[in-house]
């Protein structure tokens, strides 16, 4: 009963943090659209990068051919796009501005505006970067061999996905108690994830020590994973371990995240909010 | 006696900051081997406020009010002491608690700058779980009391000032109090929108019994509001009682203003001169000679008017401070 009205009130908060994103978002259109060119532009780069080398060494590299790299950097896109967040920039502007005691004097834990946030603003461009996947897979000819399993699978690792990545960073993110230079943080994040997260090239490319290092990072399982998996690259068993993993991560970041939070709290308390 | 809304008692809070001579030298040694220095922010403040009571919170700037405050609404841990407000800790910031209390900061902005006040009212109703009855309720009550029928369609960004002070006061008292701290409310508004601020505090104050703890440089909004004030000092409890009462302790002196039919006349015997035009003479005489004084000037000499005065509250708190 009284977790039916929790949840009954959350819902009511991210709709109503919805419409207050959308409108927001509306009055800044020309940078809604710079962002946009910015994310479809680099997996475009990549995938032409690949698509040549993969045509120059004789049709195919560690397993793909040119089609087989397009379809792989437009589904990257659109899963990028998914499980995308820009909190790690925001948390150092809100602890130094003061911002964060506003949300503090609140009665709802802050998670729940910027999960809602973050999924709202997903909501509304995720149409529009559809229309571009449409338009690069007319250009691009991707090729890949689906099955009816993986497609569904897809559907729990896409979730798992954004949840691993969201509480990850926000995590990160809450390095702003601590320290004032957080982006010598996120740029050695930004490193990894490009490298481990099946970024810069599918996995398969990288030696054997770098895959098993994937596999135990969390890196792999909030990008690169979900892609494989409704590609139809992964055996049914890979694709259960994938999802084990990500259910492990959650559970892991969950615990970490609350852990983090309230000992953040206590810094920020300490010091002078 | 009725429990207290707020209650402290030898509330304390320390803050450590890094401390290090300015050049290279230092800015290297500092690297290896910080120098923290302690500041006393808050240092053993013990007040109670009762429930419904309006009371202004004075000092010099770093006082230690704004610590208190955030102490009490929760944003920061003390080091020492307790603290109940509305029999809660604060600083363990319970749901139950966070929804009777407000902190309004004069330069903090809840409202969501690019969207109309009233969507960032729509949201603080879902945040605060406001049945929409209440919510509708309250929002034209305040729509009323502070005027902001004009105001809630604007996107926040294009309202003045003042204008968007209004809109920030109501959407944190939207969940209606019962506790409400207020820190600099009226801070750069001009004297209309001060005077209205000023209203308003009392109606909410009057109308829903919300106790008020205020702090404002503005020495008419304390006179206007608050029987009762509290003054602090480098963190400590200075003056603890009425307004009127601050004055009598304070000022050893009263001012009397003489009106002679001519202004040739030397009063420096009388007391300090301070001002002197057109006949009219201010002076300034020890509070426990003002009776002889005055008899004597009225007796030597032709006066037209002659009043006795407290020196201007704002001359008090100076002397307070600087004392």
């Amino acid at each position: 009963m009284n977790l039916l009205l929790e949840f009954r009130a959350l819902r009511r908060l991210y709709s109503q943090q919805f419409k207050t994103t959308f409108a927001t978002m509306l009055q800044y259109r020309a940078s809604l659209f710079i962002w946009m060119i910015s994310s479809v532009l680099e997996p475009l780069i990549y995938l032409v990068v690949w698509s040549t080398v993969s045509t120059g060494s004789g049709g195919s590299v560690g397993g793909y051919t040119a089609a087989g790299f397009a379809a792989y950097y437009i589904v990257f896109m659109l899963v990028n796009q998914v499980t995308y967040t820009w909190i790690m920039w925001e948390y150092e502007y809100r602890v130094r501005q003061g911002l964060l005691s506003v949300a503090l004097l609140k009665p709802v834990h802050p998670i729940h505006s910027d999960i809602s946030d973050n999924l709202s603003s997903k909501l509304i461009t995720l149409p529009i970067l559809l229309g571009i996947a449409a338009l690069l897979a007319l250009i691009f000819k991707p090729a890949a061999s689906p099955t009816w399993w993986s497609v569904l699978a897809f559907i729990p690792a896409l979730l798992l996905a954004f949840l691993v990545r969201f509480l990850l960073e926000w995590t990160l993110a809450l390095a702003a108690f601590w320290t004032t230079r957080v982006s010598a943080i996120n740029q050695v994040y930004f490193v990894l994830m490009l490298f481990l997260a099946g970024q810069i090239a599918p996995l398969t490319l990288f030696p054997h020590w770098i895959q098993i290092l994937a596999d135990i990072l969390p890196f792999r399982w909030m990008l690169g994973f979900p892609v494989e998996l409704v590609l139809g690259r992964l055996t049914p068993a890979q694709a259960w371990q994938g999802l084990g993993a990500q259910v492990i991560w959650v559970i892991l970041s969950l615990i970490v995240i609350r852990f983090v939070w309230r000992a953040g709290v206590r810094v920020y308390s300490a010091v002078g909010a | 006696m009725p429990q207290p809304a707020v209650h402290l008692h030898e509330l304390c809070k320390t803050y450590r900051v890094p401390e290090r001579e300015p050049g290279m030298r230092a800015a290297m040694t500092s690297l290896f081997h910080r120098k923290m220095l302690e500041v006393k922010a808050v240092d053993d403040l013990t007040f109670d406020l009762a429930p419904g009571e309006i009371v202004g919170f004075l000092g010099p700037n770093g006082a230690g009010k704004t610590t208190t405050l955030k102490m009490l609404s929760g944003l920061l841990h003390p080091t020492g002491g307790e603290g109940r407000v509305l029999g809660s800790i604060p600083w363990k910031r319970e749901r139950t608690f966070l929804r009777q209390i407000t902190l309004v900061m004069g330069q903090r902005n809840q409202l969501v700058w690019d969207i109309p006040a009233a969507d960032s009212f729509e949201l603080n109703r879902v945040i605060y779980r406001l049945p929409d009855a209440d919510f509708r309720h309250t929002l034209k009550e305040l729509t009323e009391l502070l005027d902001l029928g004009p105001l809630l369609k604007k996107p926040v960004r294009n309202l003045s000032l003042g204008e968007r002070m209004k809109c920030e006061i109501a959407a944190a008292l939207l969940h209606r109090p019962q506790v409400v701290f207020l820190d600099e409310p009226t801070i750069g508004l001009d004297v209309t929108m001060q005077r209205r601020i000023r209203a308003f505090i009392a109606e909410y104050n009057h109308r829903y019994g919300a106790t008020v703890l205020l702090t404002s440089h503005y020495m008419a909004d304390v006179e206007a509001l608050c029987k009762r004030v509290i003054v602090i000092h480098h963190g400590r409890l200075l003056f603890d009682g009425d307004l009127s009462a601050l004055v009598q302790q304070f000022t050893a002196h009263k001012t009397i203003v003489v009106q002679l039919e001519d202004c040739l006349a030397d009063l420096h015997t009388y007391g300090e001169v301070i001002n002197c035009e057109d006949g009219r003479i201010t002076l300034r005489v020890p509070k426990a000679k003002t009776a002889s004084v005055t008899e004597r000037l009225l007796a030597d000499l032709p006066v037209i008017d002659l009043l006795v005065e407290d020196p201007p509250i704002e001359e008090v708190i100076d002397q307070v401070f600087t004392s």
